[in-house]
């Protein structure tokens, strides 16, 4: 029996939907990345090319800029990757123990700082290091390391790394629970088997869970590489938009916000700012193309 | 029972590792909020010290109240967060419904192009959408924050809704196609009700993004009068910034609203999470 007529509900269905993620996210994103090819000369828009991504890798000023960013970006990706993940791994094991008292309460108290906006989670920050307030010194000294303290904020050489250990304690909370509930399905007949053959405690973690959880570090990877490269919020509220000290906290959305609207002396420029979305664009399409292909098909599922 | 799993030595070691830890999550909340209630001096004298009779002062609150139009700014953030979660479960539960309910040609290529927005950030396109509001008119309206946000959490929203609607049983939907109904009716009166929770784990997992965003109100809503509160507080702050009573104040107003909301939602939000429909 073939129906030839329209059957309007599913239209009805679909069409909001569609209608807004089509005009406010997919077209504005093609039509961002085809701006990236205009520049303007006496109000007018002239079609350049690649010339704007020319100038963003090769021009000395501005490639500069752009590899900085660049290199920051990777380095407070790296932070996350090295810290963030591996204590959420150890927090989600350390809740999912199946006859520990509390465990709601750690889960719902660690989960906090990742509810708080960038903005409070930048001040605050910002205030404890702060050398007039002195918290961080004193606390330091109460523990006999007060010749550690440094004002890191301020200084080139640890701004990045503490503002990715910030955005760090922030968002620990997500691989913990994402964590947490690829742990708590792996069946107890499993890890009874193995206690049988002598597998137990740290073991049983390492040769047993991690692997059956390796999918969701997988998911967890992306997220965070998706994440820190369009990240603005926390060095921007932290650091201002020149993401100082000596643009040594710059990231590619920081640097991106600079040229699109200008700053100080220079003016905004749209097209260049388009352009450095394009490249955000590329970076972010190329890690998701290497998990979907290079890593999630490749990963061994183990059918619990 | 095995005796590696249940060592009292062990047990007492993971609460370490988990109380040292949860201090460390809530030490810098905790600190803030103490000291917005101190006077100016004992903020510097002695931070770690909870406010008594005689370093208690709400100083930073009287200048936050006179000087910043917070309530405005929380009665924007409101209307944006929940008109955006209203379109994203109306709007997304329909697409989802048609997606997992009908077989018509494209439904694939449909499902693939909606999901798409997943894993790009819609903040790539922010020049283009820039130049769209400015072109409607809709520049500092809170109609443009809406807008991006429905736009945001509509691919998330559609894949997790189909994945529910596909468990609602066909019988039910038939026995209401036998009744008569249309299937507008069923969709609202029949299946909406069923994959509520469902509906509440989206709306939780938009929520917190849509009241912390910090990037599209800056750059499509800066004006005073559609300011949203985390925009808001960090210009207030920003103005602010040797006024460290007020600082602290701002912060802790800033803090609250969500502190309370996760105290309501949390159990839907941890439930939502660990039950996998992230996966």
């Amino acid at each position: 029996m073939k129906q030839a007529r329209i059957r309007w509900h599913i239209l009805v269905f679909l069409a909001p939907a569609v209608f807004v993620y089509t005009a406010v996210m997919i077209f504005p994103l093609f039509n961002t990345l085809w701006l990236a090819l205009y520049t303007r000369v006496d109000q007018e828009r002239v079609f350049v090319g690649l010339e704007n991504f020319r100038t963003l890798f090769f021009d000395p000023i501005w490639a500069e800029q752009f590899w900085n960013a660049l290199g920051n970006n990777f380095w407070f990706f790296l932070v996350h990757m090295l810290v963030q993940n591996p204590i959420g791994v150890a927090l989600a094991a350390l809740l999912s123990h199946p006859r520990l008292r509390f465990a709601a309460l750690y889960r719902s108290a660690i989960f906090i700082p990742t509810i708080l906006s960038f903005v409070i989670v930048g001040f605050a920050w910002k205030l404890i290091l702060s050398p007039i307030w002195g918290i961080a010194p004193s606390m330091l000294d109460a523990v006999g390391l007060g010749s550690l303290y440094a004002p890191w904020l301020g200084k080139e050489e640890y701004a990045l790394t503490t503002l990715a250990l910030v955005s760090v304690w922030q968002f620990v909370g997500i691989p913990m629970m994402l964590i947490y509930a690829a742990l708590l399905t792996i069946p107890e007949e499993i890890l009874e088997a193995g206690e049988v053959d002598g597998i137990t405690g740290m073991a049983a973690f390492w040769k047993i869970k991690l692997p059956l959880i390796l999918p969701s570090i997988g998911i967890i990877s992306i997220l965070t590489f998706v994440g820190n490269f369009n990240a603005f919020d926390l060095i921007y509220a932290a650091q201002g938009a020149l993401a100082g000290p000596d643009f040594s906290t710059d990231i590619l959305g920081t640097f991106m916000y600079r040229t699109f609207f200008g700053f100080q002396l220079q003016l905004g420029d749209p097209h260049m700012g388009s352009a450095i979305a394009g490249a955000m664009f590329a970076i972010i399409l190329v890690g998701v193309c290497i998990y979907l292909f290079g890593i999630q098909t490749r990963m061994r599922r183990y059918q619990l | 029972m095995n005796k590696a799993r249940s060592n009292p030595l062990n047990t007492l070691a993971m609460h370490g590792a988990l109380i040292l830890y949860t201090l460390i999550a809530l030490f810098p909340v905790f600190i803030i909020l103490i000291n917005s209630f101190k006077e100016r001096r004992s903020i510097f004298r002695e931070p770690l010290a909870l406010p008594d009779s005689e370093s208690f002062s709400t100083i930073g609150y009287e200048t936050v109240m006179q000087q910043g139009d917070f309530f405005l700014y929380f009665q924007n953030s409101m209307i944006v967060t929940v008109a955006s979660l209203f379109f994203i479960l109306l709007f997304g539960s329909m697409a989802a419904y048609a997606l997992s309910e009908y077989r018509f040609r494209g439904n694939m290529l449909m499902g693939l192009y909606l999901a798409l927005g997943i894993m790009i950030p819609i903040r790539i396109g922010t020049v283009a959408i820039l130049e769209m509001m400015v072109a409607t008119g809709l520049v500092n309206s809170l109609w443009a924050l809406i807008l991006v946000y429905t736009a945001q959490g509509l691919p998330l929203a559609v894949f997790i809704l189909s994945e529910f609607m596909r468990q609602v049983s066909d019988d039910l939907k038939n026995a209401g196609r036998i009744d008569g109904l249309s299937e507008y009716t069923i969709f609202f009166r029949l299946v909406l009700p069923l994959v509520r929770p469902a509906m509440a784990t989206v709306a939780v997992f938009n929520m917190i993004p849509i009241w912390n965003d910090l990037w599209f109100p800056l750059i499509l809503a800066p004006a005073e009068e559609t300011k949203t509160l985390t925009l808001g507080s960090q210009v207030f702050i920003g103005q602010f910034v040797t006024d460290w009573n007020a600082v602290l104040s701002a912060l802790s107003m800033a803090i609250l609203p969500v502190l309370i909301l996760y105290v309501i939602f949390s159990r839907q939000l941890i439930r939502g999470i660990t039950s996998g429909a992230v996966k």
